[in-house]
């Protein structure tokens, strides 16, 4: 579900073109998004603001600098930790976990 | 192992600059990118620029970016490797290691140029970790680049040109501006940027900040106070906003870690944003072949970040012996005149004192080597 108003249609400078919608999860939960926007962009769309807890008290972390500098929104991706959200772009499918500090050691494919 | 002439890191205004003119001497240059795009930060830039740099006067951040890449495409000497992420520098073989979408590879460039651009500074407040508490390009890259809202209401936090531009782009993009605070006793930017908003509405509370934001999982307000002539807040001053964003314009400071690990000569300059590497009138730092241009050598605006590319350019096509001494004295005349001439105004007046503070650093430097030069 997308919250009501988030996405930008009309624009006086820019253009958002029309891109395809993939399926993706978000702690188990279905949610939808566009093809090759960052995990973040998607999220926060879909009104996920919170996708990182911190190292030593747990504190919710969103995202900051939206551009990989800060690693303030590392979440979980297919099983592989610290994935910066505002870089990773939005692949069909995806399978995202908010991170609990370090994260999880990643589950070998083998 | 790639090998190329001059390998750049980092492909905004100054990176690319530097490669387009170091590329029309005839230089083979990499020019390497995290991001798929040329044009950095430009991409996200909807406003339009000021009439100091001739060639983009009048023209919005977003247009210069897409002439630029055009450019790069169809220069042959310029290969550009986007969503590439250098993840080191190895300063005995002088060879850089990279995450490319191909898998890690390593390059070894006879010259180096830094042109990694700048960060976000945050300040201190109860709550500053909240999500929702954004860097103001986090929002314009949000809105701009990818269509998304920040959120219904906004408390900006400076009032410098990228605090006021960010608030009339939120305002463009139907998102609510409920105010912005400085510090200050003055607006920071621009009379003109300043008029738009207010014109729009939105206040603007000078020598005030901001006291805290709260929320159990992310923004859902902040509280404003005014400051004393001792930056204190003043009890009994204290507003509430109800807002679900509170964005960060309180400057930047260079990213220049990479420059830290290639064992350049650093110093703090806070009228350069913090630390800066040293380096000469032809942008080589003082680890040798290794350049640096734009914000990553002190923060200003893009129209200097592109001058200092295309100085960085034409030096290092000099240094691999590509350019006539003539020509080179000439069109460094050019670029340092530009250069001048884009920090005449009254507001460059800290730059111009961070920059010779820098170079009279440079300069000891330089001495203490050819005294130890002399001795041995």
């Amino acid at each position: 579900m997308e919250a009501s108003g988030i996405r930008i249609t009309q624009h006086p400078i820019l253009d958002f073109p029309e891109r395809r919608k993939v399926k993706f999860y978000w702690e188990g939960k279905e949610l939808e998004g566009y093809e090759g926007e960052p995990i973040a962009a998607a999220l926060h769309a879909a009104g996920i603001k919170v996708l990182h807890k911190s190292l030593k008290q747990g504190r919710p972390r969103g995202f900051f600098c939206a551009i990989g500098n800060c690693s303030s929104c590392l979440v979980v991706v297919d099983g592989v930790p610290n994935v910066r959200a505002c870089t990773e772009k939005l692949r069909a499918g995806m399978r995202i976990e908010m991170q609990e500090g370090v994260g999880p050691v990643p589950v070998s494919k083998e | 192992m790639i090998r190329t002439e001059l390998a750049i890191v980092g492909a905004g205004p100054a990176g690319v600059c530097a490669a387009l003119e170091a590329a029309s001497y005839g230089v083979k240059v990499t020019l390497i990118d995290r991001e798929q795009w040329i044009g950095g930060q430009l991409v996200k830039q909807t406003h339009k620029f000021f009439g100091w740099y001739e060639k983009s006067a009048g023209t919005r951040g977003v247009v210069i970016a897409k002439d630029l890449a055009v450019k790069v495409k169809a220069n042959p000497d310029i290969r550009f490797m986007g969503s590439t992420e250098v993840l080191g520098y190895y300063q005995a073989d002088g060879v850089l290691l990279l995450e490319t979408p191909q898998g890690i590879q390593t390059l070894k460039p006879e010259r180096l140029l830094v042109a990694t651009g700048a960060s976000e500074k945050m300040i201190l407040f109860p709550g500053n970790d909240l999500p929702g508490v954004y860097g103001a390009g986090a929002v314009q890259t949000l809105m701009n680049v990818h269509g998304v809202r920040p959120g219904k209401s906004v408390l900006m936090i400076g009032s410098g040109n990228i605090g006021l531009i960010v608030s009339y782009q939120m305002a463009q993009a139907g998102v609510k501006v409920a105010a912005v605070v400085e510090a200050l006793p003055h607006i920071g930017g621009y009379a003109v940027h300043a008029s738009k908003i207010r014109r729009l509405g939105i206040p603007i509370y000078t020598r005030h900040t901001i006291k805290e934001a709260y929320g159990t999982d992310c923004v859902e307000g902040a509280v404003i106070w005014q400051l004393d002539d001792d930056w204190q807040g003043i009890p009994g001053t204290e507003k509430q906003l109800d807002v679900d964003v509170i964005c960060l314009a309180t400057g930047l400071t260079p990213l220049c870690e990479f420059l830290w690990q290639a064992g350049a000569e650093m110093t703090d300059i806070p009228e350069l944003g913090g630390f800066v590497p040293l380096y000469d009138e032809h942008m080589e730092t003082t680890a040798k072949g290794i350049y640096v241009a734009g914000d990553a050598a002190g923060i200003e605006e893009a129209s200097t970040a592109m001058a200092e590319g295309r100085l960085a350019g034409l030096a290092i096509a000099y240094s691999l012996g590509k350019v006539p001494d003539h020509e080179f004295s000439r069109k460094r005349q050019d670029c340092l005149k530009e250069l001048a001439e884009l920090r005449a105004g009254p507001t460059s007046q800290a730059i111009l004192k961070g920059l010779a503070a820098m170079r009279e650093q440079m300069g000891k430097q330089a001495r203490a080597q050819t005294r130890k030069k002399v001795r041995s």
